[in-house]
């Protein structure tokens, strides 16, 4: 009896163990019915998400047939949060990711092809470096949703009261026009964020990128790349730059700054387009100055950003054909002058830049920049180096750090990630 | 992750806790007189087991490979991605603690002075405020009140509002240039950035200590008191010889809980410098970001990491007991 007693307490501990670590199953997949599909969307949730959520409901009202779950996930966290998903539960059937994912979430088999599907019916409407920077070894993982570069936004109010008349062609410029506006209107003339993909200009400015895929080779601590973080660093010690900000608030301290015209001009992208018209400095649109990044020895340059919207290998045949047309719909020209419209963001489709979109001052600014962007090298660890590369620029910005020192470091990190790869 | 699992009734022997089993005999002898506790242990150890003992024994494995995400395998709808890390040995520990480009050292310098410094001065702060609040004052249930509110409040409200304070621009910096001193960047200037840590942290930690001391102060007895002052002691000679080796119970097993949760204490410097700052990153922030703030994700490294906290403090903990029980204070 009190053995039986024993043995049966034993069982039901067991049973509820057992209930406690079987995970629910999710994906309800019922034969009868109107499809689910979920969209990991990685945009502003203040500033740009509104205008995809309109969009969804749109969809959704012409393809009854297929419901679409609409997540909100931090551009910061999808990366990660899609890796860790994807295989296990909880994976979406689209995401929109960072054109720089593309190669190492290929490589990991995460995506689907989608050449010749509903999804890349229109495909020869794109812009054709767009389409190739979606394709990895001949197959198309992707359809640009949006593209940017950086530029650098200023106000031309504080500009002209400080007496300039044209946007820094050079850095060394920027040094000097940042003095004036100090001098004249008592307002910081430069705001950098310490960021690894806003010190790439520095890097581009003097030829150079992280790596060479080409040449096998770490560049990250050549001779040009140093060359390029010290002038970065020769802006932060020069009269009329803001202080330095490596908070975790950073970018919202530096975006509050410059819409409210405590700060002349900075690096940014046209994703930050909506937020600055919202800004009390910007209520009249074409106060908004934007022109290339200043040069360096070797030149302009900015990466070529933007983002895909991308198929989710692991669902099944019935939710990736929802996917695709989903992805049609997101990606048509009419969706993509609407979200234009709404957020300032610029079209991948030629079809889409309709006058109304041209018109737009913060599209119009960014548009003639396109051509000079530098595409991400098809490396599928490329997107993982802005890691150790900004571990360090903000030890080096910060002045813990020597230039070269902190790049030779971030460079054997780097040659982790590529063993193969040289080093200089 | 240290978790000290009384399973079994208090009257029992120490036999076959944490280390090996005693002989069959003992579990037999034991079976036959407690089979009802035994049996009402189950479920506690089963769920230990599986959420406890099951991850670390995984943990510890991961430390012995290279896996990160990029060779752990999965099936991806029709993509079938095979396992592709491979065993290797110690590479991990040698490379971590010899390996060139360190960066563990650093971290586990900072997190050494950071857990000293937190507990001796909230050790000191708890106890200061606890002799000042148990004697016969007016209001004094108010004061406890009050006192105990940070630890109340929930850690990341508190953490903000400290933000706030600290900003460049906020009340702390203001105060300062009032006084006409320097503000320096708490957030973000590497040495301000610990001091700001350490503050914070005092801040949150404080009332445990405090509340603990109290207790440990309400059960000293009014007569050794009352004896010292008949022999003519100083209140200072009354609290050294009085109060001091009446806490030491109390005392040894918070610091010991201070070490362990200060060690391991995520919250306070992941909240308020997210994962920019290098330098002030403590070694399980340090292990976090190995594992989810960078791309690849180092599973092994961070894995490697977390084992050796685990290590230090198993390690801390031995020898501080031992260290208790020669100075005969075995109050554990």
């Amino acid at each position: 009896m009190r053995r039986g007693l024993a043995a049966a307490v034993v069982v039901a501990a067991l049973s509820i163990t057992a209930t406690a670590c079987s995970g629910g199953s999710s994906g309800s997949s019922d034969s009868s019915g109107p499809v689910t599909i979920t969209w990991w969307d990685t945009s502003d949730a203040t500033n740009e998400a509104g205008t995809f959520k309109a969009l969804v409901k749109d969809f959704e009202k012409a393809n009854p047939d297929i419901k679409v779950k609409y997540v909100s996930v931090p551009f910061g966290d999808a990366q990660t949060k899609f890796q860790t998903a994807a295989g296990s539960k909880g994976a979406p059937d689209v995401l929109r990711a960072d054109v720089g994912w593309t190669p190492g979430f290929v490589e990991a088999g995460f995506l689907a092809p989608l050449d010749g599907t509903t999804a890349a019916a229109e495909n020869g409407k794109f812009k054709k470096n767009l389409i190739e920077q979606a394709t990895y070894q001949g197959k198309l993982y992707g359809v640009p949703q949006v593209t940017d570069t950086l530029g650098l936004m200023y106000n031309k109010e504080l500009f002209a009261k400080a007496g300039i008349t044209k946007a820094p062609a050079t850095w060394d410029e920027l040094k000097t026009d940042m003095a004036k506006v100090k001098e004249k209107t008592g307002v910081d003339g430069f705001a950098f964020n310490p960021q690894a993909y806003y010190a790439m200009p520095f890097l581009y400015g003097e030829g150079t990128d992280m790596v060479d895929a080409a040449k096998k080779q770490v560049t990250l601590n050549s001779p040009a790349a140093v060359k390029g973080i010290d002038t970065l660093n020769s802006i932060l010690a020069a009269p009329g730059v803001r202080k330095l900000d490596t908070t975790s608030n950073a970018y919202a301290n530096i975006m509050d700054a410059f819409n409210s015209g405590k700060v002349a001009a900075i690096i940014q992208g046209p994703w930050e387009n909506a937020n600055v018209f919202k800004g009390a400095a910007f209520k009249d649109k074409n106060n908004l100055g934007i022109a290339a990044l200043p040069a360096g020895s070797a030149g302009q340059g900015a990466p070529l950003g933007g983002h895909n919207l991308v198929a989710y290998a692991g669902s099944d045949a019935k939710h990736q054909e929802a996917s695709q047309k989903f992805i049609a719909f997101m990606t048509s020209a009419d969706s993509q002058t609407k979200v234009a419209l709404a957020n300032g963001t610029l079209p991948t489709r030629d079809d889409a830049y309709t006058a109304e979109v041209n018109a737009n001052p913060g599209i119009a600014g960014y548009s003639p920049l396109l051509a000079a962007g530098k595409p991400r090298q098809p490396l599928a660890q490329y997107s993982s180096l802005y890691t150790p590369f900004e571990t360090q620029l903000i030890k080096i910005v910060s002045k813990q750090e020597g230039t070269k020192p902190g790049l030779d470091k971030a460079a054997a990190e780097a040659k982790k990630l590529l063993p193969e790869f040289s080093t200089q | 992750m240290t978790t000290v699992v009384e399973g079994k009734s208090a009257r029992q022997s120490h036999h076959g806790r944490g280390s090996g089993r005693g002989p069959m005999q003992l579990i037999k002898n034991s079976y036959n007189q407690y089979w009802y506790a035994w049996a009402m242990c189950v479920p506690v150890v089963l769920v230990l087991l599986t959420v406890v003992a099951y991850p670390l024994i995984q943990g510890i494995y991961l430390t012995f490979t290279d896996a990160t995400s990029l060779n752990v395998g999965r099936t991806i709808g029709v993509n079938e991605i095979p396992d592709s890390y491979s065993w290797v040995g110690l590479k991990n520990y040698t490379e971590i603690l010899t390996g060139s480009n360190n960066q563990f050292w650093p971290h586990f310098v900072w997190t050494v002075i950071w857990t000293v410094a937190c507990v001796a001065l909230t050790y000191a702060l708890g106890l200061g405020l606890a002799v000042a609040i148990n004697r016969q004052i007016k209001a004094r249930g108010f004061y406890r009140m009050l006192l105990i509110l940070p630890w109340a409040v929930p850690t990341f409200v508190t953490i903000f509002a400290w933000r706030l304070i600290l900003a460049d621009d906020g009340v702390v910096n203001q105060i300062l240039i009032g006084l006409g001193l320097d503000g320096p960047s708490w957030l973000s200037d590497p040495f301000a950035q610990k001091v700001a840590a350490i503050a914070v942290n005092i801040w949150c930690g404080f009332p445990f200590i405090m509340i603990s001391m109290l207790g440990g102060l309400q059960s000293i007895p009014r007569e050794l008191y009352e004896a010292a002052e008949m022999d003519g002691a100083t209140p200072w000679q009354r609290f050294v010889n009085v109060t001091l080796p009446g806490l030491r119970p109390v005392s040894s097993t918070v610091i010991l809980l201070g070490v362990i949760w200060t060690f391991n204490q995520f919250n306070v410097i992941f909240l308020l410098f997210g994962g920019n700052s290098d330098s002030v990153q403590i070694l399980v922030t340090y292990a976090y970001r190995l594992f989810f703030g960078q791309q690849p994700q180092d599973y092994a490294r961070s894995a490697t990491v977390g084992i050796l906290c685990l290590s230090l403090l198993v390690v801390f903990t031995s020898v501080y007991r031992r260290w208790l029980k020669r100075n005969d204070q075995g109050a554990l």
